[in-house]
């Protein structure tokens, strides 16, 4: 018989976090090339938020969290979770010193290197937890497998996307509208893949807490879609659209955890 | 100075009569505490699973047949050791580790308690102590075979169901039995985990069952997660390709 995870709420709260800030300074890198001085301060504000969070959460949840330094005390490329303990503390002081760059005009030059380290790291940081949790022998999480990827990282670049809509003015939030529409738009659809996929192993996303996250997922996150997409430049219809989808991901990463983790 | 073999435990089902030597010297010598007085109604078995306090379980399971006779199966679940450990794959403090015996063992002082072998293990096995939170299992008495005692579960059988010794022999051994329990008459005997073609390339615990593992609440095809991580990482590199895609395309078709 297998033993259920014993892994607390804070987790699926990093899931949210850690694709959030990961997702975040790969638009930060984008906005920098394009030259959008504005939506590149919002992504890197975003990424320097998930990336101060994110630890504290993954602390609290260690039976001995005092012992929390023990995950670089060794680096595992068949742990995940030791493959992301290394990728977020990289992550951290990349975004940090991008931040300190851009806001504070420390070290300038050092500051925009850190933010390529902090783009090339926030990919991995958007996608591992979902190798994380396929990684078990939990049937609902390791048979989605080729799926969980794909909807953690679409779900990360909708989380990104519509940060940086709520922290920017309008005229300058027009890429991170675009990234959150598609990215909903890929996340709805791979959740759909997988849960056909699954078949009859995919039971856990249609009873208890596990289907009303997904629910009230899926109708944040095409509602908020919407708004986004047709708001225009209005910026009550914007930050209501880009709360509906942080809170649409936020949602649907607990649906993913509670169906492999029923508590 | 001789290699030393990879120690493992054979236990044969068939001879065991579900006295629970094996549960209380565990218990003994490894310090375990009791995890309760509780009455499951299941049986003679009142520990259940296999657990952070409880590195034995004798299972009891009782079939009755269609005339009515009660068939009494008797099984001391163990941690499997297993070739291909999952929850040693996944530890991310290298606080589980393969010993010189081939045995896998959590090394108490290192655990951080992430929880991460507890899903890992298609046994069940490992779980995390929620008073101490850490996690425990069975070592196969890393100490005592250290000190080259047997284990305190198989030293303590009165009826050698358990038996402790190197693998390669009691696979031999096991083959032996298992032909003769068949042609004592047992139709469903069958030997588990005792080769390395298995979805754990083999383990350092085995068993001689008289039904199918299921019945046991054993896993029929344990597979070590492991296995498929190298397609898992593939996608998530899909995943980190279509999002540099997503933000290459959102630039792209900026009008400001």
């Amino acid at each position: 018989m297998l033993k259920p995870p014993v892994w607390k709420p804070e987790i699926a709260w990093y899931f949210f976090s850690g694709g959030l800030s990961g997702a975040s300074a790969v638009l930060a890198l984008g906005a920098r090339v394009a030259g959008n001085r504005a939506l590149a301060r919002s992504a890197l504000a975003g990424s320097l938020l998930g990336a101060a969070v994110s630890p504290p959460l993954l602390i609290s949840d260690l039976g001995r969290p005092a012992r929390f330094l023990n995950m670089l005390r060794v680096a595992k490329p068949t742990s995940p979770m030791s493959v992301g303990s290394w990728v977020l503390a990289g992550f951290g002081g990349c975004a940090a010193a991008a931040a300190a760059g851009e806001f504070l005009g420390l070290l300038r030059p050092l500051g925009r290197l850190a933010e390529v380290g902090a783009a090339a790291l926030g990919l991995p940081l958007s996608t591992y937890t979902a190798v994380l949790v396929a990684n078990t022998a939990v049937p609902v999480w390791h048979e989605s497998r080729h799926e969980l990827p794909i909807v953690f990282g679409a779900g990360a670049a909708a989380s990104a996307g519509a940060l940086a809509t709520l922290l920017t003015a309008a005229p300058d939030s027009g890429p991170a509208r675009r990234l959150a529409v598609l990215a909903v738009l890929v996340e709805v659809a791979a959740v759909a893949v997988m849960e056909h996929r699954l078949g009859p192993l995919g039971e856990p996303y249609r009873e208890g807490r596990a289907a009303t996250h997904k629910q009230v997922g899926a109708v944040l996150l095409l509602g908020g879609a919407a708004l986004l997409a047709l708001g225009r430049r209005r910026r009550l219809a914007l930050s209501l659209g880009a709360t509906m989808v942080l809170g649409g991901a936020l949602s649907e990463r607990f649906a993913i955890f509670r169906a492999g983790n029923p508590g | 100075m001789a290699t030393q073999p990879r120690m493992g435990f054979f236990t044969d089902s068939s001879i065991c009569i579900g006295c629970k030597a094996c549960e209380v010297a565990c218990k003994e010598w490894n310090g375990l505490e009791a995890d309760g007085l509780d009455f499951l109604g299941m049986s003679y078995d009142n520990t259940g699973r296999l657990g952070a306090d409880s590195w034995r379980h004798v299972a009891f399971i009782e079939q009755r047949s269609a005339a009515g006779d009660v068939r009494w199966l008797m099984n001391s679940d163990v941690c499997k050791h297993c070739t291909e450990a999952a929850c040693l794959d996944v530890c991310p403090t290298g606080a589980l580790f393969r010993t010189e015996f081939g045995t896998v063992v959590v090394q108490d002082d290192v655990c951080n308690g992430c929880g991460y072998c507890v899903p890992a293990c298609p046994f069940g096995v490992i779980e995390r102590r929620e008073r101490d939170g850490r996690a425990f299992k069975c070592t196969m008495c890393y100490d005592r075979q250290r000190s080259g005692l047997a284990p305190a579960c198989s030293t303590a059988c009165p009826t050698q169901s358990i038996q402790f010794g190197p693998l390669d022999e009691l696979r031999v051994r096991a083959q032996g039995r298992l032909a003769e329990v068949q042609a004592e008459g047992a139709q469903g005997a069958r030997l588990y985990l005792a080769d390395d073609d298995n979805g754990v390339g083999g383990a350092g615990a085995f068993f001689l069952l008289l039904d199918r593992p299921e019945t046991y609440g054993l896993p029929s095809a344990p597979r070590a997660t492991t296995r498929d991580l190298a397609g898992m990482w593939r996608t998530a590199a899909l995943a980190a390709g279509l999002i540099v895609a997503g933000v290459a395309a959102a630039f792209a078709g900026d009008r400001r």
